[in-house]
């Protein structure tokens, strides 16, 4: 008998979904200075605000330094060896309709079984699909804009919707916030917006998929979601990548924003390419996620199930503003290979009574790195705040690592701040007990990780729960039969 | 008809020779027991059988159905009926007993190119098995072994081999660490299960299972050989002299 390393077979995997679609590009010159940004916010015809915003950020971010406390490594940025702005060709005028929709965007959303027509039958879910930068195809806006609901690309909003973006953008991310939020506010490309006006409750799942497609683009989405005084809205954020030799920096920007009694549900699945079985190639994740509780009793919850991207630099958070305020975290963090991911939230109590939930579940097979850091912060005015956090994380192998970074800080007597971790790990006994009765190592990892991350999968909507659930495998397998 | 036939096996772990040349022949119908002192090898033979990685064939064959057992992996020799009830049974944090036996099943029904069972008939088939080793069906929600008694984990493994219905079945100690109960209860399941077209190996330590599961034949494993065979007598034998007897015979 061969005396292989299970372990190491399962975590040699290879990405199911990397193939490259061949459109055409209206692309910016390479490189950014203050004509890039002056070319983006032309191209999308925007209002001098946004223009000015934009020359704002972009100017303090020259004089910012590239963040080195996360527990990641990689080679320096060439910041001007990348584009920052790429459109597909036909999209100037924008589709009407579907068919309208370029044969090969649509083909290439198919491979990743995303079909678009049956989309639209879909009951519940609109989709507003980004192919690079620019929305290609939005469905259901008739439905919506019936009940006030705004659920429109970025682009078009900032066209339509000035005064709402002027209000807002930047109020829970300011462009001077971190290196990467600031450069997403320089030349932001597209992204999504939703405003769910007082007392509606919108009722479909919003979803949008993201995708990088174009060669070195860099990719800079923002998302801007505001819920009004009682207004509820459900988004779902996915995507994934095609197979890529270079390195891609993506530094997304999305911020939430809950008014009195309103609550956002912000969920994700992401699956951008990881990189080869080397560490070679993938994309650099470097994203601002940060929601703010405004009003009293509401309610902003993420959930995450993150298996792509070569590197993760990502931390949800909430501003827990409002009294009795509820913000949540729910995430698994998969890393295979060579990936590293610094990822986890934070929670920042500043009103009474407010809780905060994390539940963070790392998985770490091949030679990964996957950090959890966290930080609770409860201030002096947010008396009998609480949280509870558990940590755990699912070793594969014994060549990967798993490290936990939660910093508390509690202002005030009353409150009080839970705290549970564990470590467990898919041991060879394991693998050969499930062996033993029939089932593959590849399907009794498969089923072992699913069963470690249910409490996080339970919180997606059902078809993101199946889909997230078929990723996690797809993301272990492995070459054993 | 010959079920298993082992032919001068000889195993290492980590360059240590634990079986030293095994000669056994199961043929269906049969039940063997396999007794003898701690650290002979009988945990060892038995997780060779089921194909546990580290453990090393340096020589000998192991016949299964007329096949070489070695060209097949774990999984498969499980789908094609073997089934070890382990002597330490591993716990399985987050995967329910129910989903871990749907998992199982349906792999074994894939091999045989039938349909997946469906929920319905599934639950029922687990209900009555339940009921056949005295399992609370709350049990079977839970994860896999984790938390369970030292005796829950042993009726765990009876519980999965109802379910599965091997062909060969090898009970490696299943009655270590049971009161007289769970020992009947076990001793009910395999004698429940037990028919002209299934056999069982049954290792353990003592000879009060062997009043309730009736062997056809009992063999005395001793420094990684089979050292002496017989019949239910034998058994008895050792229970009133005690392994030095035989210890003395061979270490002479
Ligand atoms: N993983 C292992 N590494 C080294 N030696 C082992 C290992 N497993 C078992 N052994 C040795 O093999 C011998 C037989 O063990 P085992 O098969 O468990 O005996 P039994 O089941 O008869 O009590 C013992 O000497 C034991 O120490
Ligand atoms: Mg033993």
């Amino acid at each position: 008998m061969e005396d292989v390393n299970i372990v190491e077979q399962i975590t040699l995997s290879d990405y199911k979904y990397g193939f490259i679609s061949d459109i055409e590009n209206d692309t910016a010159p390479k490189g950014l200075s203050e004509d890039t940004v002056r070319f983006i916010s032309e191209k999308k015809k925007e209002p001098k605000f946004m223009l000015d915003w934009r020359l704002k950020a972009y100017r303090y971010w020259l004089k910012m330094k590239e963040p080195e406390w996360a527990n990641v490594k990689y080679p320096p940025i060439d910041y001007q060896d990348i584009y920052y702005y790429a459109a597909p060709k036909n999209s100037s005028e924008g589709p009407k309709s579907l068919e309208e929709v370029d044969p090969e965007i649509r083909k290439t959303f198919e491979k990743l079984g995303i079909p678009l027509a049956e989309q639209q039958k879909l009951a519940g879910i609109a989709v507003d699909a980004v192919l690079d930068s620019v929305s290609v195809a939005t469905t259901f806006k008739g439905k919506l804009s019936e009940l006030g609901i705004i659920f429109c690309s970025m682009s078009d909003a900032v066209q339509n919707h000035p005064d709402l973006i002027e209000k807002y953008i930047g109020t829970v991310v300011p462009s001077t916030d971190n290196y990467f939020a600031a450069l997403n506010s320089a030349v932001f490309s597209d992204g999504s917006f939703c405003y769910i006006p007082k007392g509606v409750r919108c009722p479909m799942e919003l979803s949008t998929y993201f995708r990088i497609n174009a060669k070195s683009s860099g990719q800079f989405e923002r998302t801007l979601i505001v819920a009004e005084e009682g207004a509820y809205v459900s988004y779902l954020e996915g995507c994934s990548a095609p197979m890529r030799d270079e390195n891609q920096l993506h530094a997304a920007v999305v911020e939430l924003i809950a008014e009195k009694n309103a609550e956002i549900k912000y969920s994700t699945v992401q699956n951008w390419y990881p990189g080869d079985k080397e560490g070679k190639g993938g994309i650099y994740n470097f994203v601002t996620k940060r929601g703010m509780c405004r009003g009293d009793n509401s309610k902003i919850s993420w959930t995450q199930v993150e298996t792509g991207s070569a590197i993760t630099w990502k931390y949800p958070s909430c501003i827990l503003k409002g009294d009795n305020s509820v913000g949540e975290f729910y995430s698994v963090a998969l890393t295979n290979n060579y990936q590293q991911a610094d990822t986890g939230t934070k929670m920042m109590h500043l009103g009474k009574n407010t809780k905060s939930r994390i539940v963070s579940k790392g998985i770490s097979a091949g030679k990964s790195q996957n950090s959890y850091r966290g930080l609770v912060s409860v201030n002096t005015k947010a008396t009998n705040s609480r949280n509870y956090s558990q940590c755990d994380s699912l070793l594969i192998g014994d060549k990967c690592g798993a490290h936990t970074f939660p910093y508390i800080d509690i202002g005030n007597k009353s409150s009080v701040v839970e705290h549970e971790a564990t470590t467990s790990k898919i041991s060879d006994d394991i693998i050969f007990y499930c062996n033993q009765r029939g089932i593959s190592t590849e399907d009794a990892v498969g089923l072992i990780v699913n069963g470690y991350a249910k409490e996080v999968l339970n919180q997606l909507p059902m078809e993101f729960a199946v889909e997230a659930q078929k990723l996690l495998a797809i993301s272990l397998e492995g070459s054993v039969g | 008809m010959s079920l298993l036939k082992i032919e001068n096996l000889k195993v290492n772990i980590n360059g240590n020779q634990i079986i030293k040349g095994i000669n056994l022949e199961v043929n269906a119908g049969e039940i063997h027991a396999i007794m003898g002192p701690n650290g002979s090898g009988k945990s060892t033979l038995a997780n060779v059988l089921a194909g546990r990685e580290d453990y090393i064939v340096t020589e000998g064959s192991v016949t299964y159905m007329g096949k070489n057992l070695f060209d097949m992996a774990s999984e498969v020799r499980a789908r094609e009926g073997i089934f070890l009830a382990f002597q330490y049974p591993v716990e399985i944090p987050g995967v329910s007993n129910a989903n871990f036996m749907r998992t199982a099943l349906n792999e074994l029904r894939k091999f045989r190119n039938e349909e997946p069972l469906d929920a319905m008939d599934f639950l029922q088939l687990m209900r009555e098995k339940a009921k056949l080793v005295e399992i609370d069906k709350t049990f079977l929600n839970r994860s896999v072994n984790e938390g369970f008694s030292g005796g829950e984990k042993k009726r765990n493994e009876i519980f999965q081999m109802a379910m599965l219905q091997p062909k060969l079945a090898i009970l490696d100690e299943t009655d270590s660490g049971l009161d007289i109960d769970a020992l009947k209860i076990v001793a009910n399941g395999v004698n429940k299960l037990s028919n002209e077209n299934n056999a069982f190996v049954v290792i353990t330590h003592y000879q009060r299972l062997l009043d309730y599961i009736i062997p056809d034949f009992v063999h005395v494993l001793y420094k990684g050989q089979i050292v002496k065979s017989g019949t239910k007598k034998l058994a008895l034998e050792l229970e009133e002299k005690g392994y030095d007897w035989i210890k003395k015979e061979i270490d002479m």
